[in-house]
């Protein structure tokens, strides 16, 4: 008998452990540097914000489809799972650490607004540092999986870093961009974002769109299966970083702004994409919408 | 200085790098040696074009001039704040031109930045800070968040943000406090910026030193013995014990 309480849990909802728990295969994963051992972010300390003894996100191996896996989860619950000097010294730290053990790949489930402001100068520079240690992890051949499916999405500094994985898997609910819709309307005006049109912030930044244009590889359901169905299925896939594999790159990057430079809305993007009513693309069942046309 | 100055003092003996539409890209001879060139100009707010501009410009020195250096100049406001780039998946546009920078380094280019005016945010994080030896003029400034912004947003008075960040370099505008964190490798004075661009390309140390510079010069204290920590962890499963109290 199924009720409430016995459905899985869905992922947006889950924290970084819980979600975890049910990605990687069953009691597989370990914590490094777990929140025993009670690191205190001084930086957060002199401005007397509240600490949590794992800064924000939670690093350890498990195991996937049997085979050995790194895992980082940020706590969107904690600063909007913000990257400050701790929380960013244990992801490069657990980088560094796969490069050494070569596990058959790291999954970064990403759910963080980018740099946290407490410390926002440390928190850049660590940002930088895990997207160069991520880089050269990649280049040791082992495939980074970046999970965006979070409340807080992958913004900033993070939402660079999660394009910087071999792989982006989105659900609906995943947001993913540079600079959040906030930030656009506080600087720019509510004429250029106006950050409470949720659905303006959803076809901008939602994990559909993302997959149309291509910058996300796999579109899921909103289960943490779905996310682990579709990590099992990108796990052995690196992309190498080529001069060849980098022109196609490029060239896709300057077709997609050519082609769809002038659109104004992201329907008209869909349109121009082939889709034949676009405006059914929000609505629509996963089924149905992994079988549009995308770039 | 503005991108000609800083080139014309980079370059005494002449360049040929181009500046316009926010970018600078090209080559020059540094002590005696070519180095090829990019950079953004005029406080430039990065954005699509610029940004593929640039990449353009990494992959076609791999493609032919393999392993001459790269110098990246840096002054940018910033990313461009537009609802359309984000809709065109900006960060993507970033991060592959990190991938290029990656590319380079991973192909024997070396990677030298130099921060001549602002360098602010995440266009700083999308080239300049992906330099092996990142270095800054005294009068550049260096800067995520503006403390009256960063007030309102964290909801801690600004006076209170200003009296703290006199000793604390973690939060506050400023190269000095970048160069404390181990992300300013170095301040260049004016005068001297082609003697010192050919010591930097000088520089065989491809290691990513900034957490080890953040710690010795007292600016991050627990970023390199972290990172070192998670590296080297035996963790033991959590067994539920009761803690002596």
């Amino acid at each position: 008998m199924r009720n409430k309480w016995m459905r899985p849990p869905l992922y947006p909802q889950s924290d970084a452990r819980k979600l975890l728990r049910h990605l990687l295969d069953r009691d597989s994963f370990t914590e490094f540097l777990d929140p025993r051992r009670g690191i205190i972010n001084p930086n957060l300390v002199a401005l007397d914000v509240p600490v949590e003894f794992d800064d924000g996100v939670v690093v350890g191996e498990g195991a996937l489809g049997g085979k050995g896996v790194y895992c980082a989860a940020q706590q969107g619950g904690f600063i909007g799972g913000a990257v400050g000097e701790v929380h960013g010294a244990k992801v490069t730290g657990l980088l560094e650490r796969a490069r050494e053990k070569k596990p058959a790949a790291v999954l970064l489930l990403i759910d963080s607004g980018g740099v946290r402001l407490h410390e926002a100068n440390a928190g850049l520079i660590a940002i930088s540092e895990m997207i160069r240690a991520l880089l050269d992890l990649r280049a040791a051949g082992i495939a980074c999986l970046a999970l965006v499916g979070g409340k807080e999405g992958a913004f900033g500094g993070m939402g660079v870093l999660a394009r910087c994985c071999d792989h982006v898997i989105m659900n609906e609910h995943g947001r993913m961009g540079m600079s959040g819709p906030k930030v656009i309307q506080n600087v720019m005006g509510v004429e250029e974002f106006d950050a409470s049109d949720r659905a303006m912030i959803w076809r901008t930044y939602g994990g559909k769109h993302r997959y149309l244009i291509g910058e996300a590889d796999r579109f899921v359901e909103d289960s943490i299966a779905g996310f682990r169905r579709a990590a099992l299925s990108l796990m052995n896939e690196p992309r190498p970083l080529t001069l060849e594999s980098l022109r196609g790159e490029h060239r896709a990057l300057a077709a997609r702004h050519g082609r769809f430079g002038a659109c104004r809305d992201s329907v008209e993007i869909w349109r121009a994409l082939g889709i034949g009513r676009p405006e059914e693309v929000q609505g629509m069942e996963t089924e149905e919408f992994l079988r549009l046309p995308r770039a | 200085m503005d991108a000609h100055e800083t080139l014309a003092c980079l370059f005494p003996g002449g360049h040929r790098c181009a500046v316009g539409g926010g970018v600078i890209t090209g080559c020059a001879a540094a002590g005696g040696a070519g180095v090829s060139v990019i950079g953004t100009a005029d406080h430039a707010a990065v954005d699509i074009p610029m940004s593929l501009r640039l990449s353009a410009h990494v992959l076609d020195t791999i493609d032919t001039r393999p392993g001459m250096p790269l110098v990246m100049l840096v002054d940018c406001a910033g990313q461009v704040l537009s609802r359309e780039a984000e809709m065109l998946g900006i960060n993507g546009y970033f991060a592959h031109l990190l991938e290029c920078l990656h590319l380079a380094r991973q192909r024997g280019h070396h990677l030298v930045s130099v921060v001549y005016g602002e360098a602010i945010s995440g266009a700083f994080l999308s080239f300049g800070l992906m330099g092996d030896q990142i270095y800054g003029l005294s009068s550049a400034e260096v800067r995520v968040m503006k403390l009256s912004a960063m007030a309102v947003i964290t909801k801690i008075p600004e006076e209170r943000l200003e009296r703290l960040s006199r000793s604390a370099p973690v939060f506050a505008p400023g190269i000095e406090n970048f160069q404390r964190l181990g992300g300013i490798d170095e301040l260049w004075p004016e005068d001297e910026l082609a003697e010192r661009l050919v010591r930097a390309l000088a520089v065989a140390d491809r290691t990513d030193r900034r957490r080890e510079l953040g710690e010795a010069r007292g600016g991050r204290a627990l970023a390199r013995s972290v990172a070192d920590m998670v590296r080297l962890d035996t963790p033991t499963r959590h067994i539920p014990s009761a803690h002596p109290t």
